[in-house]
């Protein structure tokens, strides 16, 4: 019992782990419930640094810092960007009158 | 330290609570640039200075301009973000349950337990890998699949975004109330340039390497395009060039992959001896790759239809 709570003490990692788990839980309800497309991708975009943010948790080992999620979240990072950019061409021609090319 | 940490967990929940809560389409986006720059302090602290270059460069900066690029593009009826439902039992519940679960999913597996990596097998195999630094030792070579994937990914998206509409014209600046812009714009281009040469540079030993270097070679090139100082991007004779620039971190991605299959007998097994040179070409056209396409986004359709 006593090595179970030896874990709870307010480190680093908690308090970011609790982080991401506060900003996934605002930006999952914010997805579900939101009216305008434009917060559901603040939301998606958001949800996407959290789990970012546990990922790179998991990098800090007791041997060190491991790069390989580092990398991971690298690429993640590119194609979370590319995501944004073919929602909002997607919304953009919605409201667009020109035929499409 | 514990003060920092506490410092920047406010700060994020803040920028994310007003970016999420708050009416008003101009403040959540902002403040969804915001949230990038603290989250860029966070990877700092968390030791991970890679994520924190890209973090600045494309969750602040690109992110945020093309959110408001498309936001000057929108028709009347869609500026409006209405007010959140704030009543209680709305916004507390999911959440509070959400937090709980995900709480405890993160105290069984990442706290309790013990913590592998894989931080002995990449100092050991970091020698014969072409790169000093891990991080771009993982993402060119040993993973070097999974940044092929991504750059096809990105490839996807640009291929997706020309064939729904015609690119967006810049807006017209006309150098009357914007008088210093354009010429700054011109002007600051040359230091985005040596930033992107010093990260190349510095990415086979030192954090840095293609995303940083493609993601600030972006932003310079975005806001050249913001201020029409590049015509070219859109006249109908360079389109074929501009075609093949954009594949170019594809192509050559795929023939190193071909060229360690004929030469190790493995997909994407680079010889040794030969690692350093492949990695410096593949950084090259990864980050021109990269540079290119987050410009091309801003464009939000295909480009080439003026004379």
């Amino acid at each position: 019992m006593k090595h179970a709570l030896s874990h709870l003490a307010v480190t680093t990692d908690v308090l970011f782990a609790l982080l991401a788990a506060f900003l996934i839980a605002l930006s999952l309800v914010s997805i579900f419930t939101a009216r305008h497309l434009i917060r559901r991708l603040l939301a998606l975009n958001i949800l996407s640094s959290a789990v970012f943010l546990l990922l790179v948790l998991t990098a800090r080992t007791a041997d060190g810092i491991d790069p390989v999620p580092h990398a991971l979240v690298l690429t993640g990072i590119v194609v979370s960007v590319s995501t944004t950019a073919v929602v909002l061409a997607l919304y953009l021609r919605r409201y667009r009158r020109e035929p499409p090319c | 330290m514990l003060a920092v940490d506490l410092l920047l967990t406010l700060a994020a929940l803040a920028t994310a609570g007003q970016c999420l809560l708050l009416p008003g389409l101009f403040r959540a986006v902002t403040n969804l640039m915001a949230f990038g720059l603290v989250m860029a302090l966070i990877w700092v602290r968390l030791d991970a200075p890679d994520v924190a270059l890209a973090e600045a460069a494309i969750g602040a900066g690109i992110t945020g301009a093309l959110l408001l690029t498309a936001l000057g593009q929108l028709p009347a009826s869609q500026r409006q973000l209405q007010h959140v439902n704030y009543r209680f039992p709305h916004l507390f519940i999911p959440i509070t349950i959400i937090v709980l679960f995900i709480g405890s999913l993160v105290w069984a597996a990442m706290l309790s337990l013990p913590k592998l990596g894989l931080v002995k097998e990449i100092a050991a195999t970091l020698p014969y890998s072409g790169a000093e630094h891990a991080v771009t030792a993982i993402l060119l070579n040993l993973r070097g699949v999974d940044t092929l994937l991504e750059i096809a990914v990105m490839l996807c998206a640009v291929a997706a975004i020309w064939s729904l509409q015609q690119a967006i014209p810049p807006p017209v600046l006309a150098g009357v109330n914007y008088p210093g812009l354009t010429t700054l714009a011109r002007w600051l281009h040359p230091l985005f340039l040596l930033t992107f040469c010093y990260f190349l540079w510095q990415g086979t030993h030192a954090p840095g390497g293609a995303f940083p270097a493609g993601a600030v070679l972006g932003a310079g090139g975005v806001l050249l395009l913001l201020t029409s100082n590049i015509e070219w991007m859109h006249q109908r004779a360079y389109n074929p060039l501009l075609r093949w620039l954009l594949s170019a971190g594809l192509l050559l991605f795929l023939a190193t992959a071909l060229s360690g299959f004929l030469m190790t007998g493995t997909l994407y097994g680079l010889p040794p001896p030969l690692a350093g040179y492949f990695i410096i070409a593949i950084e090259v056209a990864t980050a021109l790759s990269i540079a290119l396409m987050l410009m091309t986004f801003y464009l939000f359709g295909r480009p080439g239809n003026w004379p």
